[in-house]
């Protein structure tokens, strides 16, 4: 078996971290930039394309592994982030990347993405946040505003709050999160690396649009800023200065030095060594 | 009561076994939490074995976290034992409190001796009906003479007199245990074992065991949940992620710092869906994986199984079941897990289905059902239960399954042009691990193309189904499908799985022994089922009883979908949580004589 790690790696462009798959997604829709973004990341970081596992779950953002030249995993509904710290786990020695939707990562796998932020495995989740449910044609999310009227489910709104993932991930104990916009790729992908650098478990909470089911997302070109600061290394720090954040501040906001969770493996005992202590 | 109520024919038995000494001995030992009946229980088996007996402890517990009812069910004997006896030949009550809600699992006969505390109350109605001998002994005062005395230690030592182990050895397994407890703690358990010892021969005589055997062999003491958690580690499992549940959480408390000194790693997941998904994870990573809990967690995982079967990941679920549906008896056994085990996927979803049926056999099975997922990379769900997983024996060394290639891996040849779900004419596809080059791809539960593109055509569904089903089915599983016993004339047979096959066999035996000659056939793979095989090991039987501990008859129900049964079939099925006793099951078989 060749290791990608052993011969010398040619330089590879953006280009070759993307398949000849063509994306199902819809003319316009944010998704297509994010796998330009993370393509190019890679590219950036110079790691061979096998020695990255890039897994998600079901939703049109979890269709990004089939358009990547990674390896990859497009498991079910939810668990992406519980797939990936196996992989993790497993394979310290990979770069291991979950993506997935908003209702993927915040609703039906809401309980995963407590866990991976305070779990702290290196590794880096792309949370493509469109506010919507695009696969199963434009239901509300975790993230849609209460008085958003266009999904058939909900028709006079869901009448809840939202859930904001960057206070969320905050109280969940996250060890970085930065936030992007898919309108700007080359950000977006300097902000993948910093996730991927980072030591621990990285959130890059994308502001994706869905064209086709909010189309007004168009408009949030003009409603991002960038936050330039030093991020705030401690969680009090992140939560009041973003107490009153509209969402769209994009750039690194929080990056902690809290170690990440990669316990200990010792090879003192075989599986036949255990028998003794069954002998009578 | 403190005059012994003295049943004639049973102190006639008693003395008759208490001479020649029996090849069996079954005795319980009930109390409320925390008296210690549990703990007097181990510590007996383990003397049993030091002296070269074999035997079997079962545990009978309540719900309550701490206190509570507790008995330990122990059957020792001079040679291997399959499952409980049909009743008790002594219990020793250390307390009556919350005895109601276990009297049932306590059956006694006539005679059965009953050691009572007469300071703990009046003996319960129902001991008094099974016309057992009660006998008094008042093991809390005893104890009080004693400083630092304890009553459970009275009731070893009385115990371990009246069925004929010696006493000299209770203490050095008891010393071993205490041993950092210092001087005074060691004197105080000396001196109440003496004291029992004395107490106990005055006692009105039970049944003893006869000597062990002289040559008895080489033999372990184990519980089936770790010998499942050995099974694991001997077959290369490296990842385990599992979310706690009774009666699964000793496999995992077993494994958490086997693997940890293997180079592995045990994680504890936030829930089922979560362990089963990091689980197809690692393996997808290249490491073989596992997973264990009982049926609500089985419950919880089944849509990643599916995932499983459809990204063809290799791993296994071990489901160690207990009463169900919903939290049903989470302290008791049941057979009632195999219909969601083998139906409980969604879609066309080929697996394997295997089950242990002994306690040894959790480590052959486990070991096995690794082998197998890895070699045709797909999940396989091995169903243990309670009454296997808690309980311990003292057993000959259990045997290895018969060793298996490991995962077929893609090599360096298949860079470039690499199809993941290559259709072969096995049905198994050479995998790639991240870390190979030229071999990237993206396991999918969407359907999709040999080289793992999601497709939606008629002919990919039909190709991949047809491939997943053909490397389960044409895989040759050798004679570990089924354990039979028996010989060829044999017109009788006794179709059996899982711990079923504990009393099974007894029955078998014993009727063999009474000229009643009946085969034995107990199903280690349940699925894929194996029509040819069961045909076979059938050949010539014209009657055929089923046994199975679940209400809805599931195995009877798996049976007559996937075999042909003779013409004359009888079922013994019924839910748990009372087990199955051999004597039931010989009921069944003698009108067939
Ligand atoms: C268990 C399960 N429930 C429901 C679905 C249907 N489903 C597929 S994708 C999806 C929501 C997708 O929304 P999101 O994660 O925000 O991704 P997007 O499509 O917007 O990118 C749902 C409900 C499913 N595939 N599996
Ligand atoms: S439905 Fe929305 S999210 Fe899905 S591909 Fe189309 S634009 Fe993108």
């Amino acid at each position: 078996m060749s290791d990608s790690q052993t011969a010398p790696a040619p330089l590879l462009t953006a280009q070759d971290f993307k398949s000849d798959i063509k994306p199902i997604w819809c003319p316009g829709c944010g998704d297509y930039s994010v796998l330009t973004a993370l393509a190019k990341a890679c590219a950036e970081l110079a790691r061979p394309r096998a020695r990255i596992a890039l897994i998600s779950g079901i939703g049109c953002s979890s269709r990004l592994p089939a358009y990547t030249n990674v390896y990859g995993f497009h498991g079910v509904h939810g668990r992406a982030l519980a797939l990936a710290t196996g992989v993790k786990l497993a394979r310290p020695d990979l770069t291991v990347i979950a993506a997935g939707g908003d209702g993927d990562g915040l609703s039906i796998g809401g309980n995963h993405f407590l866990h991976a932020c305070r779990r702290n495995v290196d590794m880096t989740y792309i949370l493509m946040d469109n506010q919507v449910y695009g696969m199963t044609k434009g239901q509300a999310s975790p993230t849609t505003a209460p008085d958003w009227c266009e999904g058939k489910l909900t028709p006079t709104g869901t009448g809840i709050a939202p859930v904001a993932p960057l206070q969320l991930a905050l109280a969940a104990g996250v060890g970085f999160f930065a936030r992007g916009f898919a309108g700007n790729p080359n950000e977006l992908a300097r902000l993948i690396v910093a996730g991927i650098t980072h030591p621990g478990f990285a959130v890059i909470h994308v502001l994706s649009p869905c064209v086709t089911f909010r189309a007004e997302q168009r408009g949030w070109k003009q409603a991002v800023h960038g936050f330039d600061g030093a991020p705030a290394t401690d969680p009090a720090t992140a939560m009041a200065r973003f107490a009153g954040d509209d969402g769209f501040t994009t750039g690194i906001l929080y990056a902690s030095a809290t170690p990440p969770f990669m316990p200990e493996r010792q090879m003192t005992m075989t599986a036949a060594d255990f028998d003794r202590g069954f002998i009578v | 009561m403190d005059i012994a109520h003295m049943n004639m024919d049973g102190t006639e038995i008693a003395r008759r076994d208490a001479r020649a000494g029996a090849e069996t001995v079954s005795l319980a030992i009930i109390g409320s939490g925390g008296a210690g009946a549990m703990r007097a229980g181990e510590i007996l088996l383990d003397v049993a074995a030091k002296a070269g007996f074999f035997g079997l402890m079962c545990r009978a517990m309540g719900p309550q976290i701490r206190g509570g009812e507790a008995a330990a069910l122990l059957r020792l004997a001079t040679a291997p034992v399959s499952s409980p006896d049909d009743h008790f030949d002594l219990l020793v009550a250390l307390d009556w409190e919350n005895f109601s809600r276990f009297a049932a699992e306590l059956p006694l006969a006539a005679g059965s001796l009953v050691l009572t505390d007469p300071d703990e109350g009046e003996v319960p109605a129902a001991i008094s009906e099974s016309g057992a001998r009660v006998a008094a002994l008042a093991m809390k005062k005893l104890a009080r003479t004693v400083p630092g005395g304890r009553v459970n230690v009275i009731a070893l030592a009385a115990a371990a007199t009246l069925i004929g182990l010696p006493v000299p050895l209770v203490g050095e397994v008891l010393a071993r245990q205490l041993g950092r407890k210092g001087d005074a703690v060691l004197a105080a358990s000396a001196a109440a074992l003496a004291l029992g010892e004395e107490v106990a021969a005055a006692l009105p005589p039970a049944r003893r065991l006869a000597p062990p055997p002289a040559a008895a062999g080489a033999r372990w003491v184990i519980s089936g949940n770790q010998a499942t958690g050995l099974g694991a580690l001997k077959a290369g499992i490296g990842f385990v992620a599992a979310y706690p549940i009774t009666p699964a959480t000793e496999v995992l408390e077993w494994m958490a710092p086997a693997l940890a000194k293997t180079g592995g790693l045990l994680v504890q997941a936030e829930d089922e869906l979560a362990a089963i998904n990091m689980v197809i994870g690692a393996s997808f990573a290249g490491t073989p994986s596992l997973t264990a809990t009982s049926g609500p967690g089985l419950a919880l995982m089944s849509e990643a199984l599916g995932l499983a079967v459809a990204s063809e990941t290799p791993l296994v679920v071990v489901d160690v079941m207990r009463g169900g549906p919903s939290t049903g008896i989470p302290t008791k056994s049941e057979q009632s897990d195999l219909d969601i085990a083998v139906h409980g996927l969604h879609g066309d979803a080929p697996h394997l289905v295997l089950a242990p049926n002994g306690i040894g056999d959790c480590l052959f099975t486990t070991q096995w059902a690794v082998a197998l997922a890895e070699r045709l990379q797909t999940p396989a769900i091995v169903l243990s239960d309670q009454a296997l997983g808690q309980s311990r024996a003292v057993i000959a060394p259990p045997p290895s399954p018969p060793a298996l290639p490991g995962r077929l891996l893609a090599t360096a040849a298949e860079a470039d042009h690499y199809q993941r779900y290559a259709v072969t004419a096995s049905g198994i596809s050479p995998m790639a691990v991240p870390g190979m080059a030229g071999t990237t791809y993206v396991a999918d539960g969407l359907e999709h193309t040999p080289r793992g593109i999601p497709s939606a055509q008629a002919s990919d569904h039909h190709t991949q189904l047809a491939k997943r089903a053909r490397k389960l089915e044409a895989f040759d599983y050798g004679a570990a499908w089924a354990d039979i016993e028996g010989e060829d004339g044999d017109e009788i047979a006794l179709l059996t799985w899982g711990s079923a096959t504990g009393p099974a066999r007894e029955a078998v035996r014993r009727a063999r022994r009474e000229g009643l000659m009946v085969r034995l056939i107990s199903l280690r793979l349940l699925l894929p089922a194996r029509p040819a095989a069961l045909a076979a090991a059938l050949a010539g039987v014209r009657r055929l009883l089923v046994v199975e501990q679940s209400h809805g008859r599931q195995f009877h129900k798996f049976l007559r979908a996937n075999y042909d049964l003779p013409a004359e079939v009888a079922v013994l099925s019924r839910p748990g949580p009372l087990p199955i006793r051999p004597a039931e099951i010989l009921a069944r078989l003698v009108p067939w004589e």
